[in-house]
């Protein structure tokens, strides 16, 4: 079994070797040493042509050869099967073991080691990642096709798979680090991916460095929890949290508690990663990527690693009550944020990004109200819909030659069945229509916030539950009905996506219809117990929810359906409608549609003032301060060195030289004759 | 091996290399190569020859080796060279990077036989600044290195090349006089400047020792740099030539935190405990100011110098925690940002090469004519941002892990640091790399010649390698590190003790 786990993890690690080795062009042409430092430049420009500066990506041809993306698809494919294969092997036995794999990071007491912990928790994220990833891998053969850099963006996939693999299989939280930092890598280069573009090349970095911000909460998390266990590893560190209970520790000269610091450091790092409130303003960004990047990374795997954290730290949160209650808050107002801000967007892929962002806030609340198998079942269902959706959105784009801006869509329906029908299938089960998957998961959710005495979350997730049909459907009817708004030439090349892209859909639905009703008793049913075994903290609340009143059952079902009433009518029945609320409520609308304002309150509050610093230190700093008095105010007293550079050229130097060399001639002859009695 | 003076042998046989160098005869094409291939075999030979340290060096041993011990200068000074867990990977570090840097100026067309002298000759400086075991002796290899460079910056440097040694010098020269002073004064009152005496019997009084502490401290601190005397450094940088900068960051720098744990840590316990908090306030100063400074430069070579500032913060920081994973931490990024910063000079001395500028707004777009180059100057961006799984994670990783445990002050401000660094490396790689290449100047650049693969691709190894698995390097000072912290906790804990006396 041992050899299964270490192939689902490095499988992809060698496919993205392959497509990085043998695919690029990176390994290829040398310069010589000729052309840069002879007279001639000229006669290296052969092998490199013209590259497309198209507005949307690079758009030339490829013309290397095919087999490394296939050979890295089929690596990816054989690592989801794999996972499969664990998964179904941990629905009927569940057990948790450990994989050995090579040293790490040894000094003194702290022992990190490379290392794959498989249990129920992990399984589960395998299963997820795996799945998402393979089907991304072969969607993205069709809809990159056109890209002359295809080997490079397999190479990256799968290189973010591997880190995304080391993350959920880690038993210590360095390694996890390690697997979270990585995937951050992977999700800068993927952001930035058309390097040409400049919104690209910003948004990845405004990706890694957010993202940052996140991880040093994280980082100090981990520094703490080295402090107060002694250890990094989980096991140790679960073992020894019941002691912590109540003890406090000085942190920044305050006396605090020493779990909910912890906990609260940690949490930070799942807000980057995860895009919660404060820490969001990266992901929508994020959608520079080419759409397959979007599904993957930015809907159904890394954003959940922050959801992943809090679910594997929970028998540490499950001790610290006031880090609980700050995760669901944190985690409702997410959810109704940015299911507000999707309201208004008109980018395609915006509206889903920040639907994944309020999703993400749903699967907090379940965990900070210690449903911890209900956020991670969510966290499972929304894989199959949200890159659904995502790989739809992108069978869109596609159709629609680049197009991303839904207010040019409209009447795509007919052209595109197949596509519509995906995107159908995705919005019911995002929205919870019943006995699709989020029906289960995200009722539960509610029903969970409810269940423990949360009245705040609870109305947040119902209202933000409204949004996001609201939401969902405005960009089904933007998209696909009403009249054409896209002028006729775009229009006449509107097609449906090759198979090769359709296939992924269909799987991905059928993942959206079924994952719910399927696996709802192992992960959520009475016998979620079993299943769990330990690999995630259990709480009452798992029965309790359970046993909530009809009317609080019914509750997301009638504000989807409200939800979707509204958009019927908006973007169906009478389309002037929006409009004129809009400019009714001119400042409200402005207020969501600039997204409550962050960017530029982050840029006011940080971004400026950091370069000013910046410049301040530098020019005042070091140049008026620090020279001024130091070197150069010594050097207009000993004589003006600046003016009288040109006359003394190189005469000072040799000077310097030999005064240093007297003091150490003085020094020697000192022992020798002085000093040495 | 065991009979040989091996630490002698690698120290002085670049000089042979020097030798054979100065019976070269003429200026023509056969005379420049001959310097040029006689440079490079010596300093491989040397790197070879250094392996056997390495090959015989017993990490569990906490104590020197291989040492050596001749009478030297009459009674005083001595002339003893040895190797502990501290000092050895300095060694490699130097014969390892010296290769490097001679291919690196394979096309310096000035004065070649000078130059190749002076690195040679600088080479045996440095290598004997980490072999010395006496305070006299180590004096002459820290002073006298000082020279070689000097001339390298002064000689084979850029437009301000005077101004800049000229500073390089007023920092240094002011550091080496009160350290001298310290020597003398030392050698007064132990009566003796035998390192591994002076190790086993620290005897100063707590007086003297912060007077001691303060002199040394003066030395070190300009060779680190830590702010706010750290100025000189980027113009050194930017004027000196690409390999000058690389042995700068690489080597040179390296010399104050090893001067740190040498001496000011084992000799000065009391007056380092003293002095912790003012070391701490430095080195986080010096990580944030630094940092923020590196994200408003517009020249290559002046940010990669600002960061390495900044990084040598966590070093001063990881020193002075006096604690396991503070000092490990320490060491390993020491090791780490020589092969680091150290490449990330040579990456920009491959674009210096083909564009002769440093300035950042020249660039843009490389990565579509030169992939390779975009590549390479990734993985360090990466390694340089202490992204995990490159050596530059676990040593600020571990340096913070120790200032948690000691001071969660500072480990709070110094970790802002992996912010600001994402912030001000990626700005760089963006404005260099990314972007659409339309500067007519760029379009036909050629991707990186087979030389500078081989200067480079030993470096992108190690870099990912060490940061998978550091625990060769780890290991080597393991041993020295336990050692080192004992009697300083010792001193703390005795300090603590008399302070809660004080109190009854």
């Amino acid at each position: 079994m041992n050899t299964v786990y270490i192939a689902i993890v490095f499988l992809p690690l060698l496919g993205a070797l392959i497509a990085g080795l043998f695919g690029t062009k990176a390994f290829k042409g040398l310069g010589s040493d000729a052309d840069v430092y002879g007279e001639h430049h000229a006669h290296a420009d052969d092998h490199h042509d013209a590259h497309g500066h198209d507005d949307h990506g690079h758009h030339g041809h490829y013309d290397g050869p095919a087999w490394p993306m296939y050979v890295t698809t089929v690596l990816l494919c054989i690592s989801a099967v794999l996972s499969w294969y664990v998964f179904v092997g941990f629905l009927a036995e569940p057990h948790s073991t450990k994989v050995e794999v090579l040293r790490w990071i040894n000094s003194g007491t702290l022992t990190a080691n490379w290392s794959l912990r498989i249990d129920t928790l992990t399984a589960v994220m395998l299963v997820v990642v795996n799945t998402v990833s393979a089907l991304v891998h072969i969607y993205s053969l069709g809809y990159m096709s056109h890209d002359e850099h295809q080997p490079r963006f397999f190479a990256y996939l799968s290189l973010f798979t591997f880190a995304m693999l080391m993350l959920v299989t880690s038993d210590n939280l360095v390694q996890m680090f390690f697997g979270w930092e990585g995937v951050g890598l992977a999700s800068y280069l993927l952001i930035g991916f058309w390097y040409t573009r400049e919104s690209a090349n910003a948004a990845a970095i405004k990706a890694f460095v957010v993202n940052r911000v996140g991880d040093f909460g994280f980082a100090l998390g981990i520094f703490g929890c080295f402090f107060i266990f002694g250890s990094v590893d989980f096991d140790t560190i679960f073992g020894a949290a019941a002691g912590q209970v109540g003890k406090t520790f000085t942190f920044l000269s305050w006396d605090v508690d020493v779990l909910t610091v912890l906990c609260l450091l940690l949490f930070m790092g799942a807000m980057g990663k995860s895009a919660q409130f404060l820490l969001h303003t990266w992901l929508p960004d994020a959608m520079e990527g080419p759409t397959p990047v979007s599904a993957l990374i930015h809907a159904a795997t890394m954003v959940t690693a922050g959801v992943f954290l809090v679910a594997r730290m929970s028998p540490m949160f499950e001790l610290a009550p006031d880090a609980k209650n700050v995760v669901v808050i944190i985690g409702a107002i997410t959810a109704f944020f940015a299911a507000t801000v999707g309201l208004v967007q008109n980018d395609i892929k915006r509206v889903i990004a920040y639907s994944t962002c309020s999703q993400l806030g749903y699967m907090f609340v379940a965990l900070g109200v210690g449903a911890y198998g209900v956020g991670i079942f969510h966290l499972f269902t929304h894989a199959f819909f949200k890159a659904l959706l995502f790989l739809g959105s992108g069978s869109v784009i596609h159709a629609m030659s680049g197009e991303q801006d839904m207010r040019k869509m409209g009447g795509l329906a007919p052209h595109i069945r197949i596509t519509w029908a995906m995107m159908i299938i995705g919005n019911l089960a995002l929205t919870g229509f019943p006995f699709t998957a989020g029906y289960f998961s995200k009722d539960a959710i509610i029903e969970s916030s409810y269940a423990a005495n949360w009245g705040f979350a609870f109305w947040l997730l119902v209202i933000a539950a409204f949004c996001t049909s609201f939401y969902s459907w405005r960009l089904a009817f933007m998209t696909f009905h009403g009249h054409p708004r896209a002028d006729r030439e775009t229009m006449a090349h509107v097609h449906e996506s090759p198979n090769v892209m359709l296939i992924p859909l269909y799987v991905l639905a059928v993942g959206a219809l079924a994952a719910g009703f399927v696996f709802k008793d192992y992960f959520i049913g009475h016998h979620y117990a079993e299943f769990w075994h330990g690999a995630v903290a259990d709480n009452e609340i798992m029965h309790a929810f359970h046993e909530v009143p009809g009317w609080v059952v019914a509750s997301p079902f009638v504000a989807m359906a409200l939800g979707f009433a509204l958009a019927f009518l908006f973007y169906i029945r009478d389309t002037s409608l929006p409009v004129k609320l809009a400019a009714q409520h001119e400042p409200l609308y402005r207020f969501l549609l600039n997204k409550w304002y962050f960017d530029e309150l982050y840029d006011l509050i940080f971004v400026r003032p950091a370069m000013w610093l910046g410049r301040f230190f530098w020019r005042k700093g070091d140049g008026y301060v620090i020279d001024g008095f130091g070197p150069d105010g010594v050097s207009s007293v000993v004589g003006d060195v600046t003016k009288g550079v040109v006359r003394l050229q190189t005469g000072y130097l040799y000077h310097y030289a030999f005064a240093m060399m007297i003091g150490v001639a003085a020094l020697i002859s000192w022992f020798m004759f002085g000093g040495a009695h | 091996m065991s009979g040989w003076p091996i630490l002698s042998l690698v120290t002085f046989l670049p000089l042979l290399g020097v030798a054979f160098i100065l019976t070269v005869r003429g200026d023509d094409e056969t005379a420049l190569r001959n310097i040029r291939w006689g440079a490079l075999w010596t300093t491989i030979v040397t790197f070879l020859l250094s392996l056997f340290i390495w090959a015989g060096f017993d990490s569990n041993s906490a104590g020197f080796q291989f040492v050596e011990k001749h009478e030297w200068l009459g009674s005083a000074a001595i002339y003893q060279m040895g190797v502990d867990g501290i000092s050895m990977p300095f060694v490699i570090l130097t014969t390892f990077l010296m290769p490097i840097c001679i291919l690196a100026s394979w096309h310096v067309t000035k004065r070649v036989r000078e130059y190749m002298i002076a690195f040679l000759v600088l080479e045996t400086l440095m290598i004997g600044v980490f072999c010395a075991l006496d305070m006299v002796l180590f004096y002459l290899f820290f002073e006298a290195g000082l020279i070689p460079m000097f001339l390298i910056i002064g000689i084979w440097g850029g437009v301000r090349r005077v101004y800049a040694s000229f500073k390089f010098f007023l920092y240094t020269l002011l550091g080496s006089v009160l350290m001298l002073l310290a020597i003398i004064y030392m050698y007064w009152t132990a009566g003796t400047t035998d390192i591994i005496a002076l190790l086993q019997n620290p005897s100063f009084t707590p007086e003297a020792q912060r007077w001691l502490w303060l002199a040394f401290f003066a030395s070190f601190a300009v060779k680190m740099p830590m702010w706010p005397v750290h100025t000189w450094l980027p113009d050194a940088h930017v004027e000196a030539p690409t390999a000058g900068s690389v042995i700068l960051a690489a080597i040179l720098l390296k010399m104050g935190g090893y001067g740190f744990l040498r001496f000011s840590l084992p000799m000065f316990p009391d007056a380092s405990l003293y002095f912790q908090t003012f070391v701490y306030t430095l080195s986080v100063i010096a990580i944030i100011y630094t940092s923020l400074v590196a994200l408003m430069q517009e020249d290559m070579k002046k940010l990669i110098a600002y960061s390495s500032v900044a990084h040598m913060g966590f070093v001063t920081m990881g020193i002075f925690t006096m604690n396991r994973q503070g000092i490990d931490g320490a060491m390993f990024q020491m090791i780490s940002h020589g092969l680091v910063s150290g490449a990330l000079f040579l990456c920009v001395g491959v674009v210096y090469d083909r564009m002769h500028t440093r300035e950042i707004k020249a660039y843009g777009g490389l990565v579509s004519t030169m992939p390779l180059y975009a590549f390479t100057f990734l993985v360090f961006t990466m390694a340089n941002v202490g992204l995990p799984g490159t050596s530059g994670f676990v040593g600020e990783f571990l340096s913070l892990m120790g200032a948690f445990k000691d001071n969660t002050w500072v480990a709070f401000f110094a970790t802002t640091g992996v912010i600001l660094s994402a912030a001000y490396a990626l700005w760089l790689y963006r404005r260099v790399i990314y972007g659409k290449l339309e500067k007519p100047a760029l379009m036909h650049l050629p991707d990186m010649t087979p030389r500078e693969v081989m200067t480079l691709a030993p470096l992108v190894v190690l870099t990912i390698f060490f940061g998978a698995y550091p625990a060769p390097i780890l290991d080597i000072f393991g041993a020295s590190v336990e050692n080192l912290i004992k009697p300083l906790n010792e001193a703390a804990a005795a300090a603590q003790a008399l302070a809660t006396a004080s109190l009854q």
